[in-house]
């Protein structure tokens, strides 16, 4: 009989949301954080980013797999839902459904992101703070940003809460509303460093 | 016998077999203080006339205990799963709407087949092993503590309200719902179903199992027997994270 691995890809779609995810999300909103110290400050991080050793065999393992598993695996969870907020008004049932609907459209504006920076840089496009610059110089492009930044920090913020209840860490009232202090805290610090950054670049 | 001529109008979701079409039919019955949504039908099953003064046939439902114990009165009042026998008609606002689980299959008007639910119990084992060769004597004593908890989980009575609120609970989804859960660890805190722990956890960490709750939290929210299913489910994802690692790393 085939074994059911169901709870160990669940668990590896849990943790890589948090690593290496979550890291690498904490890490670019801090290198983006760099733009309200100027264009020089900014093109230096950049710089130094793209200068680290195993550059690409680091993106791949370590963004780009994870992402793009995170992303199709976490489709397939959301596909199970019925989501059903107009007859159940709950909180946590908002954040059910939020967190369906932020990851899809954080999947949507990280190809969408990729698509503009990565992709034009391997033909030959320099990744700068002119680059971004450009692309926020569009309204619509500049809302993208925004809504695709919050939605991702919100999908992250409540994973995090979800995450340790789904690993069985908090489990009493009391440790789950310390989980959602935590998930508050970390979507409105990271919000605020990523809204002021991308409006350093406009 | 009428109070002040006052009546009671019910709109009720009928359905005449489970692949029939399903229609809405109206009625108005003569109101008695302190009615229940059993009562209100019990009216239209005495005179089976609707709204329009058409005789029809009686509503069908379920009922057993008529004291929110038994949970085969489950049904959506005013969108809301409730139980009708607990579900007053004084605290409704009219018209009464009442309709059928979506969740679960009609078989007749109010009625749905529960079947799913009973299945995920003995898929997980959901009684203590007490079977044997010979008399295996008493068993190990349960601590109070556990006890008080273990009560809480065993006032489940398999109504299916947890399974009509949950958004995972689905056709499109493989989720056994939160109530066989819950009872897996009923099971495991009594001293001696706690021999059968592993193979109800291995059970609950397959396709379906526990990891197909998405914590929305609605069972909670409307489980008339308040049994702490959010916080039990929480218990059950640190039971097996703890056993997929003894799993790996020492049983495998």
């Amino acid at each position: 009989m085939k074994q059911d691995r169901t709870y160990f890809w669940r668990k590896v779609h849990s943790l890589s949301g948090l690593i290496p995810i979550g890291v690498f999300l904490i890490i670019h909103l801090s290198v983006n954080f760099t733009a309200i110290l100027g264009e020089e400050a900014y093109n230096e991080a950049a710089a130094f980013m793209g200068s680290l050793p195993f550059n690409t065999i680091l993106a791949i393992f370590v963004i780009y797999i994870p992402i793009l598993f995170h992303g199709i695996y976490g489709i397939f969870i959301s596909r199970e839902a019925k989501n059903n907020i107009s007859s159940y008004r709950y909180e946590r049932n908002w954040y059910f459904y939020l967190q369906r609907l932020s990851g899809i459209i954080a999947l949507l504006f990280i190809i969408w992101h990729v698509a503009t920076t990565r992709v034009p840089a391997t033909f030959g496009a320099e990744v700068n703070f002119d680059m971004i610059a450009n692309l926020v110089k569009n309204p619509i492009y500049l809302v993208f940003f925004i809504v695709g930044t919050l939605m991702t920090i919100f999908h992250f913020a409540n994973g995090v809460r979800t995450m340790l209840i789904t690993w069985g860490i908090t489990v009493s009232e009391k440790s789950q509303r310390l989980g959602k202090f935590i998930a508050v805290t970390l979507f409105i610090l990271l919000s605020a460093i990523g809204i002021v950054a991308i409006f350093a670049f406009v | 016998m009428t109070e002040n001529g006052k009546t009671v109008h019910l709109i009720i979701k009928r359905q005449d077999g489970p692949n029939s079409e399903s229609y809405v039919e109206e009625f108005e019955v003569n109101y008695r203080p302190s009615m229940n949504i059993v009562s209100a039908l019990m009216e239209i099953r005495k005179n089976p006339v609707n709204k329009k003064g058409v005789e029809t046939l009686p509503v069908q439902w379920e009922s057993i205990c008529l004291e929110e114990v038994c949970g085969a009165c489950s049904l959506l009042v005013n969108g809301e799963p409730r139980q009708a026998c607990s579900t007053l008609v004084d605290q409704l606002e009219q018209p009464i709407h009442l309709a059928p689980l979506n969740t679960f299959e009609v078989e007749r008007d109010l009625i749905v087949d529960r079947k799913r639910m009973f299945e995920a119990l003995m898929k997980v084992k959901a009684w203590v092993e007490i079977d044997g060769t010979q008399d295996l004597g008493p068993g190990p004593r349960l601590n109070e503590r556990e006890r008080q908890f273990a009560y809480e989980l065993s006032k489940c009575m398999t109504c299916g309200l947890c399974f009509e609120a949950c958004p995972n609970v689905n056709d499109k989804s493989t989720f056994m719902g939160p109530a066989p859960i819950a009872q897996v660890k009923l099971f495991n805190t009594h001293s001696t179903g706690k021999m059968q722990e592993p193979m109800r956890l291995d059970e609950i960490m397959k396709e379906g199992g526990i990891t197909s709750c998405g914590n929305s939290g609605n069972c909670v929210e409307v489980c008339p027997k308040e049994v702490p299913l959010t916080k039990t489910l929480g218990y059950l994802n640190r039971d097996t994270t703890l056993y997929s690692f003894k799993r790996f790393f020492y049983d495998g």
